[in-house]
């Protein structure tokens, strides 16, 4: 990863993280731990890997992304939105009876969205369907999901995994977002899923396993999944839930709850502050 | 024809259908031997996709297959398919309205000696209560094949249910039947009361519109296999005809054909229904034939409910 690409990168995913804080704060509601921590990865991911073309959104030959944790809209949509899919201003939309920017991910109404999600464990499945229906076109394309850790409690994830295994789908890269809350807290202590390696390998993919905050180890993993054959891959990313706001950081609390008038401040001038030292000002 | 086993006709109809529609795609929960996908496996392997005993997931892969533009139509019991995959039908297939047929084999009491497990009679009604899904359950051989060819037109989740039984066929016999999604079919005229059978029930009709007749009543007979979306001018047009109507169904009487039947009497046209089915009572093992005897699903027992529901009239 070039210096310029990471500046780029990195700048991408300020932008987003902003984004998100905004539209959770506007709706005074929505998922912003979650999304801070997985904000990283899909700004990497839609910036240097996901071949799509933003004028033509279900191209068929497209790579596909499955938002399995489908409540983490405030990082997927800004990602859409600066992607190029849709413009800004309907970031603002978010979560309003006047439109059609739901909660969890929306396929029909939010361009760039390849699947509704939202209920836990089941996008998996869709992502596998994908990456089924490219293999049996003889079609190149790669099908990317991403699943939280509290999110792979669900046993449909596993049975999934299995499939995905049988059909030795190598266009199939799932990341989980490791930042080890759930709402109830600790994934350890709501129900442990370590040693989350080994079992990935013992349901037969390739495993990776990297700091998900590392903007050129996410980039190394992408390019390692899409050279890997015969096998899908998992990337195991470590995050920190609410990362880029201190005061969310490494707290559950911050799963699914907005900002009153006063944090918000703290957080939107935050994230301001890390645009501004990006852009060298 | 004679009596063939509604999931029969269904695993024919797909591999007759095969080749003019090359996307579509079957997938099977390690059932394919009873939901009759067993020959399709076999002539289209590269179509064919078991996905073991998971039907969760063999749910959301359907919906990433539909996604990509396939027709998947998935299979397992009526109890797994529409029983324990009914978040991922609502949320994976029905919500983002995508084009996958779910496909519930062995539905009802007929299972027989498997028992209350796998004896679903909650499934129309699962299915029906989903916004945009369409239910279905064709009688026999006949309607089956032609309700094969017509979920693979029509664009959309759908929800049908096949029969485990062999079944005489009927519908064959019937001069001007013709089959159309969301349209009921009168199979016999009559206008002391009118009987609206669904599946197996209907043959049971047709007994119970002659032991009717030998009493002097005139029973109207109507085949309503698509049960959502509800053919309302048919079941109207009965309920102003006839006066009276008998619902039946190998179902528990709630929430399946005979609610759909009451709501739309109830609103446009009040007249007398009475709905005979599974009275909100678990099944059990025995012989389906028993089984069936023992839950007074007969046609003796809609003869009775169709004198009843006639007696109601004002």
């Amino acid at each position: 990863m070039t210096l310029e690409n990471e500046k780029e990168i990195s700048l991408f995913a300020a932008r987003v993280r902003l984004a998100g804080l905004r539209m959770v704060y506007k709706a005074a509601s929505g998922h912003i731990g979650g999304s801070l921590s997985s904000t990283d990865i899909l700004s990497v991911l839609y910036v240097n890997h996901m071949n799509v073309r933003t004028d033509d959104p279900t191209w068929a030959d497209r790579d596909r992304f499955v938002l399995s944790k489908g409540h983490c809209t405030p990082a997927l949509y800004p990602t859409l939105s600066y992607k190029g899919f849709f413009p800004e201003e309907e970031l603002s939309n978010f979560r309003s009876i006047e439109h059609h920017m739901s909660g969890h991910a929306e396929m029909h109404y939010v361009k760039g969205v390849d699947m509704s999600t939202g209920s836990l464990g089941q996008g998996i499945s869709a992502a596998v369907g994908m990456a089924v229906a490219g293999k049996l076109d003889g079609k190149s394309y790669r099908v990317y999901c991403l699943l939280g850790d509290g999110e792979i409690e669900e046993g449909q994830v596993w049975e999934a995994c299995m499939s995905a295994s049988k059909y030795d789908l190598d266009n199939l890269c799932l990341i989980v977002d490791v930042n080890g809350l759930q709402i109830d807290g600790r994934t350890e202590d709501v129900m442990p899923s370590e040693p989350l390696d080994l079992k990935f390998k013992a349901f037969g993919f390739n495993v990776l396993k990297i700091d998900g905050h590392d903007l050129s180890q996410i980039d190394r993993a992408f390019q390692k999944a899409s050279s890997v054959k015969g096998v899908p891959t998992v990337i195991l990313a470590k995050t920190v839930k609410g990362k880029g706001v201190s005061f969310m950081e490494n707290d559950a609390a911050w799963h699914g709850k907005a900002p009153d008038e006063e944090k918000f401040a703290i957080a939107e001038k935050e994230l301001l502050d890390k645009i501004d030292e990006l852009e060298g000002r | 024809m004679g009596d063939i086993a509604t999931r029969k006709a269904y695993g024919d109809a797909l591999c007759k259908l095969a080749e003019q529609y090359p996307e579509l795609i079957v997938l099977d929960a390690d059932l394919s031997g009873a939901t009759m996908t067993k020959d399709f496996s076999k002539a289209y392997p590269d179509r064919f996709l078991n996905m073991g005993i998971a039907e969760c997931n063999m749910t959301g892969v359907a919906a990433g297959l539909a996604a990509c533009g396939k027709m998947p139509f998935i299979n397992s019991f009526a109890m797994f398919s529409a029983g324990r995959a009914y978040e991922q039908v609502r949320n994976s297939i029905c919500y983002p309205h995508l084009n996958v047929k779910v496909i519930g084999s062995h539905g009802g009491l007929s299972v027989g000696e498997d028992g209350a497990t796998h004896q679903c009679i909650e499934d129309f009604s699962l299915m029906r209560t989903i916004p945009g899904m369409t239910v279905l359950c064709p009688c026999d051989a006949f309607e089956m094949e032609k309700a094969v060819k017509a979920l693979l037109d029509f664009e959309g989740p759908a929800y049908m249910r096949l029969g485990r039984l062999a079944v005489e066929t009927v519908t064959d016999k019937i001069d001007s039947y013709k089959f159309e999604l969301g349209k009921g079919v009168t199979l016999k005229d009559g206008n002391d009361v009118a009987i609206i059978a669904v599946g197996m029930m209907v043959q049971m009709a047709l007994k119970a519109h002659e032991i009717l007749k030998e009493q002097g009543i005139s029973a109207r007979v109507i085949d309503m296999h698509t049960i959502k979306p509800l053919d309302r001018e048919i079941v109207l047009k009965a309920a102003r005809e006839t006066g009276a109507i008998v619902t039946t169904e190998e179902h528990n009487i709630l929430g399946g054909l005979g609610s759909a039947v009451c709501e739309a009497v109830c609103e446009e046209c009040p007249v007398p229904v009475l709905r005979h089915g599974v009275n909100d009572a678990f099944g059990r093992s025995g012989k389906a034939q028993l089984v069936l005897k023992a839950y007074d699903l007969t046609p003796e027992k809609i003869a009775e409910y169709a004198k009843k529901a006639a007696a109601l009239k004002k």
